[in-house]
């Protein structure tokens, strides 16, 4: 299949950058970055310089991947990375617009590839359970009730992509956030520190310029995890019933 | 020479204890004046700098990745085992360090793998205490299912996403000591060199991947936690930035690369769809626990498969050969890694594969469907059930155990495996190959460790399913924490080291001029091209089965390619911003390098053992032949540069515990 592709070229963080137009030849079994492998093979063949994406495990697990593709986060299929993205849910003559994630908090450093560093801080601000290595009890002493342990894992399940970020018109990070924050405290060990928790990521995610939540939930929609917006509700409770004590020292 | 592995005495289910309580301390004043440098932030990584900190020493972690949580373990699916023996199912830790002895085919050191099994339990406590939501049953407690290799049921899980959660488990507990300013954390940075002064590891110099930046930074010592170097076949189920660069650097700078030729290959992948493939996925183990590996009988009927004129539903079960049950009843399916890809290759050699490359077995779940969806039935009180009852809630079963995998299946290759069977097919998994370290997970360098996929230590020639990432966390959390005070607690007098020496000097100045020598070549070939090529050898000639004259030949092929790279390799870009075509450069160049000792390993191994199989040595029955009597030893090869022979160095290995016999599992 022909393609057509427009893809944004920007060389550097200071650069403006601006959609150049290439055509690529493309099989229905290749994935969308196996159809970007293709396309950079080229350009180094003709000693151009390829186009910057990131990737690494090609299974939708790491959350390296993450183009917006025709104005979707991750392209068109549900529940799907980029780098699952098959070209058989395109048509020969297709033309395609690939764009990395826009937003003031993930800057763009060349081409497709963005900083997703703030994600790492916010972690770091308290997505954590305090234990130490060598602390724990015997991994059967608190029985977990099934259901209770595949809602953490529900939420646990984020891998930390971005796109909900990318999706979302204020630029808010309130599904990662919560999804960490929701897969702890939905677990007696995480539960302890909840609302310590929950004000300290809240308040890392204001400072690095994320936008406010508006339960637009376009984030659920284009997470490739399916990531339920359910988590947003639970921070939300949390947060609220830890700002009305006495504020948690944070930092 | 022969080599110390440094095993401490006493009887071996004692051992670590005793030398656990009698080994040297770093006091909490001196820790915090000694710097660690650990580089790779996967589970053994990521454990080791979070438990490293939360002790007190000054840490410095290093990635190439944007993040310490996208590392390859991320993607381990089925499972970790620990000898809990929650099943009461006769379990214990001398029948997993039993297992993993038998199942590596006699060629791992006793002492560590029992150390292994020991802290396994440990393991599972620390990762539900971090939050990591492994499967549970409906009373609340932790479930278990089994896994190639043994008749147990010990393998803890998190659906299909094990790996994931147990690395955002030590992601999180490092990011906590990141906050609490005991880890000093680099993303997006790429160590390139080893810096020894006075014969000690005392530094690397890494490359900031976002400005081309060389940066020298100092420690006490240096930790590689940097994971296998599968991807030197180019198709593997390793992440894409997967390499051997950190590694072969340390190799160059003396350290022993033990084994190399112990690759693992995997039965149970995505096969192949074409030329352009960059990667190839893998489907976890766990589904042999309910998946039946067949072909069919007939060559008549896997050529029609093949053209495309039969499906496999079209092939009734008289006319399936279900080898894996047939040649070996006791375990079935289950039978080990190796000898489950063997068997696979054995039956597309001879004709039997069903893809139209003719490289692909079927692994078929509609005899588990079966049989839960009439468990299923029965414990809902629905009597006489018809079929499609059956099948609607066999299918839900088999949801709920794999439903991740059979999507990804589905996403991959547009086949829906509830319906018809998966295909699958052998594909490079996991090197058990690696940095040779002694007990303590110290190579032959003082002062530089290795852990995790990055040595040797505990798989032999084989490694059994899910206990990769027990060994890379039993390392991180619960051995090197340990073990790194026998060398430290020597250097609490040593100050805190300069970056501004000599030393330091001369490997920044080499690294600039390796990476400048790359990009000067300005030839017409990619990269990429190279490693594919690269790929090819290695798959064709020290792949899944290996003779002598293959093995002749692809020296001298690697030889050649190694020659033609650095006269016309093509690196676009610059070297002083974000240019991953120059990462791939530098990392691919030290593949061949690594290529060339595994066949000189290969070459020296005349046995076949595990993953290592060697035509000419083989049973009656087409098994694996051991030489124990001359080859029941690790081989730690010394480089000494391309233009002369590695030397060998030989760890013998003692087994005074369990007796070497020929692996059955028939």
């Amino acid at each position: 299949m022909k393609l057509t592709l427009k893809i944004w070229r920007q060389k550097s963080p200071k650069d403006k950058g601006r959609f150049e137009t290439y055509q690529v030849e493309a099989n229905p079994h290749m994935s969308f970055l196996e159809m970007l492998d293709v396309l950079n093979e080229e350009l180094i063949s003709k000693k151009e310089e390829p186009v910057a994406f990131e990737h690494d495990c090609r299974e939708g697990i790491c959350g390296t991947c993450g183009l917006v593709i025709d104005g979707q986060p991750h392209g068109p299929s549900q529940g799907t990375t980029t780098c699952q993205l098959h070209m058989r849910h395109y048509k020969d003559g297709d033309t395609i617009v690939i764009e990395p994630y826009r937003g003031s908090a993930f800057p763009v450093f060349k081409d497709l590839a963005v900083d997703r560093s703030a994600f790492d801080r916010i972690i770091q601000a308290g997505g954590y359970i305090s234990v130490n290595t060598g602390q724990a009890q015997d991994g059967n002493a608190i029985p977990i009730e099934k259901e209770q342990s595949a809602r953490a894992f529900d939420a646990a399940a984020c891998i930390g992509c971005g796109a909900c970020v990318a999706a979302c018109p204020n630029a808010s990070a309130m599904l990662f956030v919560s999804a960490k924050a929701s897969h702890l405290a939905l677990l007696p060990q995480g539960e302890v520190e909840s609302k310590r928790r929950a004000q300290a990521m809240v308040k890392q995610m204001d400072l690095e310029g994320f936008g406010m939540c508006s339960n637009v939930t376009a984030c659920e929609a284009e997470c490739p995890k399916e990531i339920s917006v359910e988590n947003i509700a639970r921070l939300n409770r949390e947060f609220l019933s830890s700002t009305l004590g006495t504020e948690v020292k944070v930092g | 020479m022969s080599l110390d592995g440094k095993v401490p005495s006493g009887s071996l289910a004692e051992k670590w204890t005793r030398y656990r309580g009698t080994m040297n301390l770093v006091a909490p004043n001196n820790k915090r004046r000694i710097e660690v440098i650990v580089v790779g932030t996967g589970l053994a990584g990521a454990s080791a700098a979070a438990t490293l900190g939360e002790l007190g020493y000054k840490v410095k972690c290093f990635t190439f990745h944007d993040s310490p949580r996208r590392a390859h373990s991320i993607a381990a699916q089925g499972g970790i085992n620990a000898a809990k023996n929650y099943q009461n199912d006769g379990d214990s830790v001398y029948r997993l360090f039993y297992d993993t002895i038998k199942g590596g085919d006699y060629r791992s050191r006793e002492a560590n793998v029992h150390r292994l099994a020991e802290v396994s339990r440990n393991i599972i406590d620390q990762a539900v205490a971090q939050g990591v939501p492994f499967a549970r049953e409906y009373g609340g407690l932790l479930a278990n299912r089994s896994f190639g290799g043994v008749q147990v049921s010990r393998t803890f899980y998190a659906r299909g996403q094990t790996g994931q959660q147990l690395l955002l488990g030590a992601y999180q507990s490092l990011s906590r000591q990141i906050s609490l300013g005991n880890v000093e954390m680099y993303n997006r940075h790429e160590m390139m060199d080893v810096v020894m002064i006075d014969g000690k590891a005392r530094g690397i110099i890494a490359r900031n991947l976002l400005t081309g930046e060389l940066q020298r930074h100092a420690g006490h010592c240096v930790v590689l936690a940097t994971g296998g170097y599968g991807n030197v076949f180019y198709l593997s189920t390793n992440a894409m930035m997967s390499n051997t660069t950190a590694a072969w650097r340390a190799t160059r700078k003396g350290a022993y690369m033990a084994n190399p030729c112990f690759t693992q290959i995997h039965p149970t992948c995505i096969p192949q769809s074409g030329d352009y493939q960059s990667k190839l996925t893998l489907m976890s183990e766990s589904l042999r626990n309910d998946g039946r590996v067949w072909v069919p009988r007939s060559k008549e009927d896997a050529k029609a498969i093949q053209e495309g004129r039969k499906t496999a539903n079209d092939i009734p079960d008289a006319d399936r050969y279900y080898y894996l049950e047939e040649r070996y009843p006791a375990f079935g399916n289950l039978v080990p890694r190796d000898v489950a890809s063997r068997a696979a290759k054995v039956a597309c050699d001879d004709g039997l594969g069903v893809a139209p490359t003719g490289l692909a077995v079927y692994l078929d779940f509609a005899s588990a469907i079966e049989r839960y969806g009439k468990s299923a039935a029965n414990s809902k009180g629905i009597h006489n059930p018809d079929a499609a009852m059956i099948t609607k809630l066999g299918e839900a079963v088999v949801e709920e155990k794999y439903g991740n995998l059979f999507e990804m299946y589905e996403k991959i290759t547009g086949e829906n495996p509830y319906k018809m069977p998966m295909k699958i097919y052998p594909a490079v998994h996991y090197t058990m190959g690696g940095l040779w370290v002694d007990y303590n997970l110290e190579t032959n360098i003082p002062g530089l460790f290795a852990i995790g996929e990055c040595n040797f230590s505990d798989h032999g020639a084989n490694r059994l399913g899910a206990s990769a990432l027990m060994q890379g966390l039993a390392d991180g959390y619960f051995v090197l924490p340990y073990t790194i005070g026998q060398f430290l607690s020597h250097e609490i007098r040593t100050p805190m080291f300069d970056s501004n020496t000599a030393e330091f000097e001369a490997a920044e100045k080499a690294v600039q001029e390796r990476l400048e020598g790359f990009m000067n070549v300005k030839g017409s070939q990619s990269v990429e091209s190279f490693h594919r090529r690269l790929g090819k050898i290695m798959w064709e000639y020290c792949g899944m089965a290996r003779n002598a004259e293959g093995l002749q030949k692809a020296r001298t092929m690697i030889k050649e390619l190694r020659e033609e790279f650095y006269k016309d390799v093509f690196v676009p870009g610059g070297m002083n911003d974000y240019n991953p075509e120059l990462e791939k450069a530098h990392r691919v160049a030290d593949f061949i390098e690594l290529g060339e000792l595994m066949v000189v390993d290969a070459l020296d191994r005349n046995e076949s053992c595990g993953g290592h199989f060697r035509e000419e040595y083989k049973t009656e029955e087409g098994e694996a032949l051991r030489d124990d009597a001359n080859y029941t030893y690790v081989s730690a090869w010394e480089y000494t540069g391309w233009d002369t022979d590695p030397v060998l160095h030989k760890e013998e290995l003692t087994f005074e515990n369990v007796e070497l016999k020929t692996r059955s599992y028939k």
